[in-house]
């Protein structure tokens, strides 16, 4: 069993694994972080973005100024946004048989892999992680489509180039294999490849391998995967989350009894609290909207945010804030809070509840409908004629590079009454408010991660007891800036194995049993005998019939009819060609008794001679003897077929067969 | 010998009251726990005391299962759970959850508050039955315990029915509830995977119609509709409030849209508004079409149709009111129904099955003169007409879902005697297996004959599988291997290494046999000569002359000595184990004939 580890990033998994006769990915995470190193792209001509310097290497060559520009000390690429594909190379995608996808973040290089490896295979997800996948695919095509630029720079990349950037350019990875973003055709072409599941669904691979999707926690549909065998059994854990927000609780149980644990996709901010963070967000958000300002949240189109306009449900009114406008701009606004209200059945307990009333399960639907808060597919059109400030604005993309949050930061960046908020973890905010630099506006860090923290990873661990843990190579130390923090690592025994982009892991396991069926007509004709106390013994002897991976043990052909005649003279006389098995004996002969039944069956004049590791039993009228040791028995006798058989027959009275 | 044992407390050869008891791998399931609508004494709830005389019912039963929420289905489950006594889960989908004690307390309502029974189950009553209700998600395998599963599948027929399998070991039952195998105007096609079950439980209310495409069905639907409203005639189409009103309501807002028409549709009961919200928060259960659309336009938000106020039914003009309870028998369907009944301008358009007893039933049949309570008697002179938009498979579906699961043996419940005796034939006939169709209260038992899963140790597989591709299959190599039985832990190893797991050693049997030869040569030339022999007699085997003078067939071995008397005569040795046991013995007699004349 192999682990082939495709991606780098730890909660944008991208993992292949050969198991029994089957190929498994798990997970098809898209890394976006290497978008941080473009320019933003705006909706609306920036005079200020299109008049940044050029950059040329020290050498005065200006062959670069084209491609990269200079903003506040740092070095951007002007050029259409690329992404860093999963790893392609380290093992042959077309012979993937599955892909298994856990959440809707882990989902975005979809389209790379179906469309451009030969795969040929199916991709198993639930219908909220499918639909809301979709969403985040669609918003993000929609941001980058929307504004066409012609360059795509290619220069920098050169191997000799880049190391002479400066950082974080010179230390970027696989930049040869970034790609531009797909087309909405791709899109759709690989979603058509899913086929939708539901949690605790039992899902034959093969006949080899049983998959399992079980509810993570962490989003609508968010899944956790158990890949086993009769005998085998291997966890995947991406994205998992113990916090009571909106979805359905964690099956933790089901994870027990694992050979094999993968684990991935734990917080990315490990120091804070989710809790205390949803806090500071009100606040801040509350103190800039009352001195006037505006208030600007970078997001994705669905997840935390749920959670987000749920909070402000509950605090507006208190806080004051009900004049104050809150707009959500997104391509898909309207449909992810659409959708967010017809999977009742994959929310937690108390919004599941809510549809017997019949109510909605979220309390945005009364937000739209009581216009505290609007939604909008974009600046353009109506907002422009309702847009009213002070107001607060939700929408994407929280890389702050491409989307309508590039126009709120241009629009408001210059303003220190207006704040920007980063509730989203997975892009560093420094970096991301890198290119907007210098920025009057006030910055809130307040990331909310609900995925699981390695404290609550420890007892999770201790709950499952799998045999082996295997994880990301980051979360083997502690954080590279907290380095005395040991609390900020797996601690598990025996220690997790690690892994890194590229890798190929050979994971710790022996496989010893198959399952494996008798018919009943078998079962009926084996005789067990009890051996010792508690464990009975048969011997089998049966034809083994296999197909698409089952196995099945029928009876033995009937001997066939000797046929008549010629036919029978000359079968007695032909050598047996096909080795009938005979069992192994076991067990010892007591002289005694062995002669006494001898005597019953007829033979006289026994003598028994000991000897040094057991007894000769000498047949004098037949020329015959008998050796008999503890554990082994000699037949020495004329060539009398009739005398061998019957004494072979009593032997074997004293012995068990296997 | 197991056996699977089924018995119908209701819907045995009958519409109504469905309820089936099952027995496989000594578990005890119940499938739905209905009421009968053409009954309004005991004989409406099934009877419970045959499950148990003396026990508990919780003792006995493993668990409920309820597939739609029609009161046909789950109407007798408050009484079944809290006054006969029933705490075991009972297991349903969301929507069913959802709905199915909106529908208990308008029964209850028209059993207590209109015809003012006694004894009947309480609004607590519904409220504590429903807390014992577990939701089942659609192919989920819910472990009820640690041997029995189950599993449910999409039936289209009402918003959140279901069919169910249910499985102990390698035996099952599936259970199809009511299905539709044709997508409609809101929910979507009933499917089921190749599981072949030991047995398929499938309703057969329309066992002998193959229904015309649903297309014409609704032309005609909406001509009889139009054509009413156009010569100033109002139109009562009695429904259950939620299911096929829906369909129709789709089918009229989009009709009434399209033709720009004025006359006002309405819909009785406050539930409308309610019921339209349950289909608006469960669009997954619904058809691929609503699903897609739903953002930009919920289908299930009517412009044209409005609530109904008892008043309007007097006032004078077109209109087109959907009405509860479907089949006419008591509620506000029923009074409008005696109101327009004697005008012939008007229409009633009965959109599903009505049970026998029913006014409904009654007119359908062509009765003309009804006689009510206070022995007055109802002249009906408004027209009346029948459109099967009921949500059942025909005998085209059912056919079509059996071929689907390829069941062992198939059962047939909820239809008619007569018309299950035609689709038992025909079933037997196509699929050549055996099909029943038990009344209430019989037993169908099957036998069946389970495999039994063992776990075969890796090595002697594989080393089976190497050698057992042979290409004839006649020569069906033995796998020969030991069964080790410990608890309920089953093994299957090489016999060597169940020696060795066991701590014991082999013993080994040995046989030694003289063979007497005439040859006065010596004794390397007589073995010289045994060799040469053997080895053209003796093809297929590896036969060998070892530099010692012996000779070997495989592992047996042969030895030639002097005899101690004669010395015209030679004595082989052949010397075997027990495992060699065939061949040693084939040999010696092959020996004993003597070897060819020397040339």
């Amino acid at each position: 069993m192999k682990l082939y580890c495709l991606s780098g990033h730890p909660t944008l998994p991208c993992n292949v694994l050969k198991f029994k006769s089957t190929t498994i990915m798990l997970d098809c995470g898209l890394d976006m972080t290497s978008t941080l190193n473009f320019l933003p792209l705006p909706l609306v001509q920036s005079p200020r973005l299109s008049n940044l310097p050029g950059w040329s290497l020290k050498d005065g060559n200006a062959f670069l100024d084209k491609e990269l520009k200079e903003c506040s000390g740092h070095v951007f690429v002007d050029s259409v946004p690329e992404f860093c594909l999963p790893e392609t190379e380290l093992i042959d995608l077309s012979t993937v048989d599955v892909i298994l996808i856990s959440n809707y973040h882990c989902m975005m290089a979809l389209p790379y892999i179906t469309e451009h490896t030969g795969f040929t295979g199916t991709v198993y997800a639930t219908e909220p992680t499918v639909q809301i996948g979709r969403l985040l695919m669609e918003e993000l095509v929609n941001f980058i489509e929307r504004v066409p630029k012609a360059q795509s720079a290619s220069l920098w990349k050169n191997k000799d180039i880049q190391r002479l950037l400066p950082s974080p350019l010179k230390d970027a990875v696989e930049v040869s294999t970034w790609r531009r973003c797909y087309t909405m055709q791709e899109v759709n072409s690989a979603l058509s490849k899913i086929q939708l599941v539901g949690y605790s669904q039992k899902i034959e691979l093969f006949g080899a391998v049983q998959v399992t999707p079980l509810s993570s926690g962490y989003a609508l549909g968010s899944s956790n995967w158990i890949i086993q065998s009769h005998y085998e059994k291997v966890s995947y854990v991406s994205g998992s989350s113990l916090l009571t927000t909106h979805p359905q609780p964690m099956d933790q149980a089901s994870l027990k009894n694992s050979d094999v644990l993968v684990l991935t996709g734990l917080t990315q901010i490990p120091t804070a609290n989710p809790d205390g963070m949803v806090g500071e967000f009100c606040s801040n958000l509350a103190l800039t909207v009352r001195n006037g300002g505006n208030v600007l949240v970078p997001c994705y189109p669905s997840g935390v945010i749920y959670d987000l306009l749920e909070c402000l449900y509950q605090y507006i009114d208190s806080a004051g804030l009900s004049s104050i406008p809150f707009y959500f701009i997104s391509p898909v606004a309207n449909s992810s809070l659409e959708f967010s209200q017809i999977f009742a059945e994959w929310l937690c307990h108390n919004k599941q509840t809510k549809v017997y009333l019949p109510e909605p399960p979220f309390p945005h639907a009364e937000l739209i409908q009581t216009n505290k808060l609007k939604h909008y597919p974009s600046i353009h059109g109506d907002f422009s004629n309702d847009f009213r400030q002070p107001c607060v604005v939700f929408t994407g993309h929280p890389s702050l590079r491409f989307g309508d949050v590039v126009h709120f930061m241009e629009l408001w960046g210059k303003s220190s009454l207006n704040t920007v908020i980063f509730t989203e973890p997975d892009f560093s905010y420094l970096e991301a408010l890198a290119p907007y630099q210098p920025l009057a506006m006030k910055c809130i860090y307040c990331p909310i991660d609900t995925r699981l923290n390695f404290i609550q990873v420890s007892k999770l661990l201790k709950e499952v007891q799998p045999l082996h843990v295997v994880c990301p190579e980051q979360y083997t130390q502690p954080p590279p800036a907290q380095s005395h923090r040991m609390d900020l690592m797996i601690d598990c025994q025996p220690p997790a194995m690690s892994y890194r982009r590229a890798e190929v892991l050979a994971l710790p396991f022996k496989r010893r049993y198959e399952k494996i069926e008798i018919m009943p007509e078998l079962a009926d004709s084996l005789v067990p005998m009890e051996i010792k106390p508690g464990i009975s013994l048969a011997t089998v002897s049966a034809v083994l019939h296999t197909k698409d991976n089952k196995h099945v043990l029928q009876p033995p052909p009937r001997p066939a009819q000797p046929a008549g005649g010629k036919k029978r003279k000359r079968a007695s006389e032909e050598v047996p060609d096909c080795k009938v098995v005979k069992p192994l004996l076991s067990g010892s002969i007591p002289v005694e008794q062995f002669v006494q039944t001898l005597e019953k069956h007829g033979f006289s004049d026994i003598k028994v001679e000991d000897t040094a590791k057991g007894h000769i039993v000498l047949l004098q009228e037949a020329e015959t003897l008998i050796q008999i040791e503890e554990d082994s028995t000699h037949i020495i006798c004329d060539n009398d077929e009739m005398l061998r058989v019957r004494l072979r027959d009593l032997v074997l009275k004293f012995l068990q067969k296997f | 010998m197991p056996e699977i044992r089924v018995t119908p407390l209701g819907a045995g050869q009958d519409v109504g009251r469905s309820c089936i008891l099952v027995s496989i791998g000594g578990k005890n399931v119940m499938l739905d726990c209905g009421m009968h609508m053409g009954f309004s004494d005991d004989r409406r709830f099934p009877d419970f005391s045959y499950i148990t005389r003396h026990g508990r019912l919780t003792d006995f039963l493993d668990c409920v299962i309820i597939s739609h929420f029609h009161l046909d289905h789950c109407g007798a489950l408050p009484y079944f759970s809290e006054m006969v006594g029933y705490d075991g889960p009972i297991y349903m989908t969301q929507p069913t959850q959802a709905i199915c004690p909106i529908l208990l307390e308008d029964y209850r309502k028209i059993a207590v508050d209109k015809k003012g029974e006694a004894n009947f189950f309480t609004s607590q009553m519904i409220k504590d039955c429903m807390k014992k209700a577990v939701a089942v998600h659609l192919h989920q395998t819910v472990q009820v315990d640690d041997e029995l599963e189950i599993k449910a599948y999409y039936a289209g027929h009402v918003l959140g029915a279901a069919m169910f399998q249910i499985k102990v070991g390698s035996e099952s039952v599936v259970y199809t509830g009511d299905y539709n195998m044709t997508p409609d105007r809101h929910l979507g096609a009933a499917w089921i995977d190749k599981c072949r079950p030991n047995l398929l439980i499938t309703e057969s209310t329309y066992a002998t119609t193959i229904r015309d495409s649903k297309r014409c069905r609704e032309r005609d639907f909406l001509k009889k509709v139009h054509e009413t409203v156009e010569r100033g005639g109002k139109v009562l189409i009695p429904v259950f409030a939620l299911g096929r009103a829906q369909e129709l309501c789709i089918l009229l807002e989009t009709f009434w849209e399209r033709m720009d028409l004025k006359a006002p549709i309405y819909f009785s009961t406050g539930l409308t508004e309610k019921a339209n919200h349950y289909y608006k928060l469960f669009i997954p259960w619904t058809n691929q079409k609503i699903r897609k659309t739903f953002v930009q336009r919920n289908m299930f938000e009517f412009k044209h149709i409005k609530a109904f106020d008892r008043a309007f039914a007097d006032s004078p003009g077109p209109m087109v009111v959907f009405a509860t309870p479907g089949m006419l028998h008591a509620g506000q369907s029923l009074q409008i129904f005696r109101k327009w009944a004697g005008n012939e301008k008007n229409m009633v358009i009965m959109p599903g099955y009505c049970v026998q007893g029913t006014v409904g039933h009654k007119i359908l049949s062509g009765q003309r003169k009804l006689e009510l309570e206070g022995r007055q008697v109802l002249e009906v002179k408004m027209q009346v007409e029948y459109m099967s938009f009921s949500a059942h498979a025909d005998a085209k579906g059912i056919m079509q879902l059996v071929g689907q699961a390829e069941p062992e043996n198939v059962l047939l419940v909820h239809g008619e005697a007569k018309k299950m005796e035609f689709l038992k034939q025909k079933i037997e006939q196509e699929f050549r297996i055996s099909c029943y169709m038990p009344a209430n209260g019989e037993t169908v038992t099957l036998p069946t004959s389970p495999s039994i899963p063992v776990g075969i140790s890796l090595g002697l597989l594989k080393r089976e599988m190497a050698q057992g591709l042979l290409p004839d299959a006649k020569k069906a190599r033995l796998l020969h291997g030991t069964l080790i039985m410990k608890d309920n832990n089953f093994r299957l190893v090489s016999s060597e290494q169940a020696l060795k797991e066991l701590g014991l050693a082999e013993h080994q049997l040995r046989f030694t046999c003289r063979v007497h030869l005439h040859d006065p040569r010596k004794e390397q030339e007589t073995a010289m000569r045994v060799y040469s022999h053997l080895k053209s007699v003796l093809k297929d085997h590896c036969v060998q002359h070892l530099p010692d003078g012996s000779v070997t067939v495989e592992s047996i071995l042969i030895q030639a000595a002097a005899h101690s008397e004669d010395p015209g005569t030679k004595v082989l040795l052949v010397s075997w184990t027990y495992q060699d046991e065939e061949l040693g013995s084939c040999l010696t007699s092959l020996l004993k004939k003597g070897l060819p004349q020397a040339p």
